[in-house]
């Protein structure tokens, strides 16, 4: 026997234990993460088709489930598609990945499905056939109730069935692995049913739960590691994603709503605008298809709930850029000559139709973005039943150079009540890139 | 070729209500009907326009496309119109417009149009009646046809306010339910409300007409704006943004959502409704008829692929361009066919247009500053207009609002707005303009015009549109009472720009010669279809239902049966509510004709 097989042995002697027990560790970790056993409340013997018609009451109620949870706006193909046969593409940094068709349809819906196949992939990710990406929001999911489930349910199966067969999702190595998702599910995966706060009221917890659970509101506005998963100490405190930034929800008085009062809250999600700010991108989506739907007590929880998070940062506002400041000069002039007929020389903007870019927090967001996005690729206001205006920015990326979009953008963060760190030309550049905007003539 | 009209037509499934246009009478009916419940199709020659993607206002305004080259207006290759001045010469084909500003795609001549929302008075609704009252007929052109509407101010009162108010019209009111306010103009009539929004800003112009005038004891005022000075959210929830004085406007597409417009008004709204649906791009040929001619089953069009196609329906809207309407119903056979030798026949009866006079000014050493404008931008007087003044022994009826208007400092528009005499180009006409872009302006009176025996639009009976269907012939010349009017209101625009202090005052008169399609005075041609109490001098009834077909309705200015010393909008927009209101509320039940014959 020589010494190196020797050492080898001992070696493994020791670690082989460690290797094990760390093993089972990450076994018993991994099966906590994936453990989709609360779903078990649900019938896993009969699928969809076979089942009765369902009770109208709890479709009406699994209606309203759906729209606070903002299923259509995802699971329907823009321009036109049949709602909820799937097919609307989410660009994510690891590629394109397609929703599915979740209308009754037998052979490209999930007409065959149990209650339970579907509780499974709603709160925890798991369809019959393979593991969901996260960008399916089942990590927000995973705490609704087990009645909201039961009525969401309800309604899919009154859903008429469409035949429609979505795009494959298609991801590069090493994302198409879907079973990779699992071991993403243990690192990054809460899963926690809701937990009611007892040391506040009903009102607060509901809001609490659709702005965690059904409305998903931290799928954008709480910021992602580099595998996608939320930072969960930075909750709500603003993210970015696909070309936006989703604004700082907290309290903070630079960056999030300190300024915002329930009401203006409450004006913005039914009606899509306030006196700050008109939503375009994502957030018209969510608007549109969603939140304009809620009921008022439901806006006015979520409303309440947001207003009462403490401030995630409470930076001092930076000392606001001198008008003198050449950049600030040149950005004066091409706002006053580009931006000033709808925005209005002092920010005023014109209600529902453009921001308020005065003392406006979301101006002055660290991450700039969303205006820089606006700016280049235009941006559509909510079209909403209150506001059916659906006023449109056009895109000045054909006729702004980057330092022009640079400095525009620096003088609106810098005026008007506005301070924030100046806007750069290469941002504007990397965000041309890649939102394939045109070049400056 | 031969022509889309020959193929078999494949047919849609049948709606409530066609509507033929969709610019501003098409949009207001189209908003009412679904409103009330009704399927609507709507059909549009030209494209979808969308104020956000078709306007934008990050591109700057091109006054060669748009304002020379008319890019808003239908290409004379669609249709064009013949024009003669009397019946024994031959009608040619009009080959660029000038007086005739054919709306074209979604929103019509409402897009391009400049934005003076007026009410008409009283008086131009019962100009027969009044006329013969107050002076009798003695001493005037005995070939004017004066009829009265068949409905007065006070009943279209209402439907102005409404249409004022999704218009969100700037004004002030002068008129409160009786009372004379200040401010406005105490020559309207009585308004339940004032304006939606408050009226525009004076332009240095302005200020210096309104001085002039008020010393001189006249009433002036703002003109009522579709350029509106303020944000305003409309009865349809749909938000207007304020007016940036740009100068954009006639001749173009509104980017600032400021100007009214079927687009920045109606259209988002109605678009949400599930009931209503846009075919653009489609060519309506002709309202088809049930066997015995009484009432209309639908319209034959042609789609953007040349398909031929019936579009059935229970109502039948026209609301196409007034020239259109016209031809429709001519190539339609529904009415009679007006017959200037027997003065028998309704449709293409009362043509009318307007009689302009006034002042070029020039002063010196001002700065106007053109370049602070808008469509409708301007103050008036209307001591002069209508029925305002005593016209014993003046041997004309009717007047001229006399207007300045700081519309706008467009370079290529305002080069020949030199003195006359100037050279046409060089170093004198280089001087000449760079004095008068800021020195010069003008005073200017758009008068009334009353139809005339010998005036009428028919089918020509040699020019042909692409699918080989008769061009509308326009037979069209002043009458002696505009020559008259237009003399007597230019001398009072000459008396107040010599009292303004312009240095040369060059004054003119478009009725002292001849008409002419290609020159531009007015655009506000009228008539052809128009309502009125009786079936014998009148297409349509008081609610713009055709007398011989009862389910079909034609709105627009074709409708008038003579013109006022006005734009013509607000009372398109009015007649259209009007109308509107009567198909719900009356006509739904009954389906027959709403006034006996």
């Amino acid at each position: 026997m020589s010494a190196g097989k020797s050492k080898a042995r001992r070696i493994a002697r020791v670690a082989l234990p460690v290797i094990g027990a760390a093993v089972v560790l990450a076994g018993v970790l991994t099966w906590r993460a994936n453990d989709a056993s609360a779903d078990d409340v649900a019938d896993g013997t009969t699928a969809m088709q076979a089942l009765p018609a369902p009770d109208p009451a709890s479709v009406a109620r699994g209606r309203a489930v759906a729209i606070a949870a903002d299923c259509s706006a995802c699971h329907t193909r823009p321009g036109g598609g049949a709602a909820f046969a799937g097919g609307y593409p989410l660009e994510t940094p690891f590629g394109t990945i397609m929703s599915s068709n979740i209308t009754p349809d037998r052979a490209n819906g999930i007409g065959n499905w149990t209650e339970h196949d579907f509780f499974k992939a709603v709160r925890h990710g798991q369809s019959p056939d393979h593991f969901l990406y996260p960008a399916m929001p089942y990590t927000a999911y995973v705490q609704i109730s087990d009645e909201d489930m039961h009525d969401l349910w309800a309604y899919i199966r009154s859903l008429k069935p469409v035949s429609a067969v979505p795009e494959r999702t298609d991801l590069p190595f090493p994302f198409n692995l879907r079973i990779l998702v699992s071991g993403w599910n243990l690192l990054f995966f809460d899963n926690a049913p809701f937990q009611t706060d007892a040391s506040h009221d009903a009102a607060w917890n509901r809001g609490r739960y659709l702005t965690d659970a059904l409305a998903h509101c931290g799928t954008c506005h709480t910021s992602k590691n580099f595998l996608g998963a939320d930072r969960s100490h930075h909750y709500l405190a603003g993210g970015t994603l696909s070309g936006w930034h989703a604004p700082d929800l907290t309290g903070s008085a630079q960056t999030g709503l300190a300024s915002w009062s329930e009401q203006d809250l409450i004006s913005y999600l039914q009606t899509g605008s306030n006196d700050h700010a008109v939503a375009a991108g994502p957030m018209a989506e969510a608007v549109e298809h969603s939140t304009q739907k809620m009921p008022a007590a439901d806006l006015g929880a979520i409303a309440g709930y947001l207003k009462s998070l403490p401030a995630h940062s409470d930076n001092a506002a930076p000392k606001a850029l001198a008008a003198s400041d050449p950049v600030m000069q040149q950005g004066a002039l091409t706002y006053h000559t580009q931006c000033s007929a709808c925005h209005t020389p002092k920010g005023q903007g014109i209600a529902g139709m453009a921001t308020h870019l005065a003392d406006n927090a979301a101006v002055r967001a660290e991450d700039p973005t969303s205006l820089i996005h606006a700016v280049l690729m235009g941006a559509k206001a909510a079209r909403t039943d209150a506001n059916p205006t659906g006023a449109g920015m056009p895109s000045f990326g054909w006729r702004l150079s980057d330092e022009e979009v640079a400095a525009a953008l620096t003088h609106v963060r810098n005026t008007n009540g506005n301070a924030a760190a100046p806007v750069t030309a290469n941002q504007v550049a990397s965000l041309r890139k890649s939102l394939d905007a045109r070049e400056a003539r | 070729m031969a022509s889309a009209l020959t193929q078999t037509p494949r047919t849609r499934g049948k709606v409530d209500a066609v509507i033929v246009g969709l610019g501003w009478s098409g949009s207001l009916m189209a908003e009412e009907l679904t409103r009330a419940g009704l399927n609507v199709v709507a059909i549009e020659r030209g494209k979808w326009r969308d104020t956000a993607t078709d306007f934008p206002p990050a591109v700057d305004m091109d006054e060669l496309r748009w304002a020379t080259r008319r890019g808003m207006m239908q290409p004379q290759a669609v249709e064009t119109v013949t024009f003669r001045n009397t019946p024994e010469q031959t009608a040619l084909p009009v080959r660029e417009w000038n007086c005739f500003q054919f709306g074209w795609n979604v929103g019509g001549a409402g897009t391009h149009w400049a934005g003076m929302t007026w009410r008409f008075t009283p008086w131009d609704f019962e100009v027969a009646s009044r006329v013969k009252r107050r002076y009798g007929m003695d001493g005037l052109d005995p070939g004017l046809l004066l009829q009265d509407w068949g409905i007065g101010y006070d009943e279209l009162e209402p439907f102005y306010d409404r249409f004022e108010k999704i218009a969100g019209t700037s004004g002030k009111a002068g008129n409160l339910k009786g009372q004379t306010v200040p401010g406005g103009n105490p020559f309207e009539g009585p308004r339940q409300s004032d304006y939606p929004t408050p009226p525009l800003k004076d332009t240095r112009w302005m200020g210096l007409f309104r001085q002039t005038t008020e010393a001189m004891g006249y009433t002036p005022f703002t003109i009522p704006a579709g350029n509106i000075s303020t944000e305003w959210t409309n009865p349809l929830g749909v938000r207007m943004g304020p007016c940036t004085y740009c100068g954009y406007c006639e001749m173009f597409g509104c980017g600032n959502w400021s100007k009214s417009s079927p687009q920045a008004c109606i259209l988002p709204a109605l678009t949400r409704r599930s009931k209503f649906e846009i075919l653009s791009e489609a060519e309506v040929a002709r309202v088809n008829l049930a066997d015995d001619g009484k009432t209309a089953t639908g319209v034959t069009f042609v789609d953007a692929n040349g398909q031929l196609w019936e579009q059935p329906a229970d109502i039948v809207v026209i609301s196409a361009y007034q020239i259109d309407n016209i031809r429709l119903m001519l190539l339609s056979g529904i009415g009679k066919v007006y017959d200037p030798a027997t003065g028998k026949g309704t449709i293409g009866r009362n043509y009318a247009y307007q009689t302009i006079s006034g002042a070029n000014l020039f002063f010196e050493n001002e700065r106007f500053n053109p370049f602070i404008g808008g469509g409708a931008l301007g103050l008036q007087i209307d001591e002069w207009n209508g029925d305002n003044f005593d016209h014993s022994g003046l041997g004309f009826i009717g007047g001229a609002g006399i207007l300045v208007n700081s519309t706008n400092g467009r370079p290529i528009g305002l080069s020949d707005q030199v003195p006359e005499g100037t050279p046409a180009w060089g170093s004198e006409w280089k001087r000449a303009l760079k004095h008068s872009y800021q020195n010069g302006t003008a005073i200017f009176n758009q008068g009334t015009s009353f139809a005339h025996r010998k005036v009428f639009a028919d089918l020509d009976p040699t020019y042909k549109d692409r699918h080989g269907q008769p061009l509308l012939r326009v037979t069209f010349d002043y009458n002696e009472n505009d020559r008259r009017m237009a003399k007597f209101t230019m001398d009072k625009a000459v008396e107040i720009g010599r009292k303004a202090g312009a240095k040369t005052i060059q004054a003119f008169n478009s009725a002292e010669g001849h008409n002419t399609p290609y020159d531009q005075r007015s655009t506000h041609t009228t008539g052809g279809v128009v309502i009125g109490a009786d079936r014998e001098t009148s297409a349509l009834n008081r609610y713009s239902q055709s007398w011989d077909c009862h389910n079909v309705f034609v709105l627009g200015a074709s409708s008038f049966p003579n013109n006022a010393g006005y734009n013509p909008t607000a009372t398109v927009g009015a007649l259209a509510l009007h109308s509107a209101r009567a198909i719900i509320e009356r006509y739904l039940d009954k389906r027959e004709g709403l006034v006996a014959a």
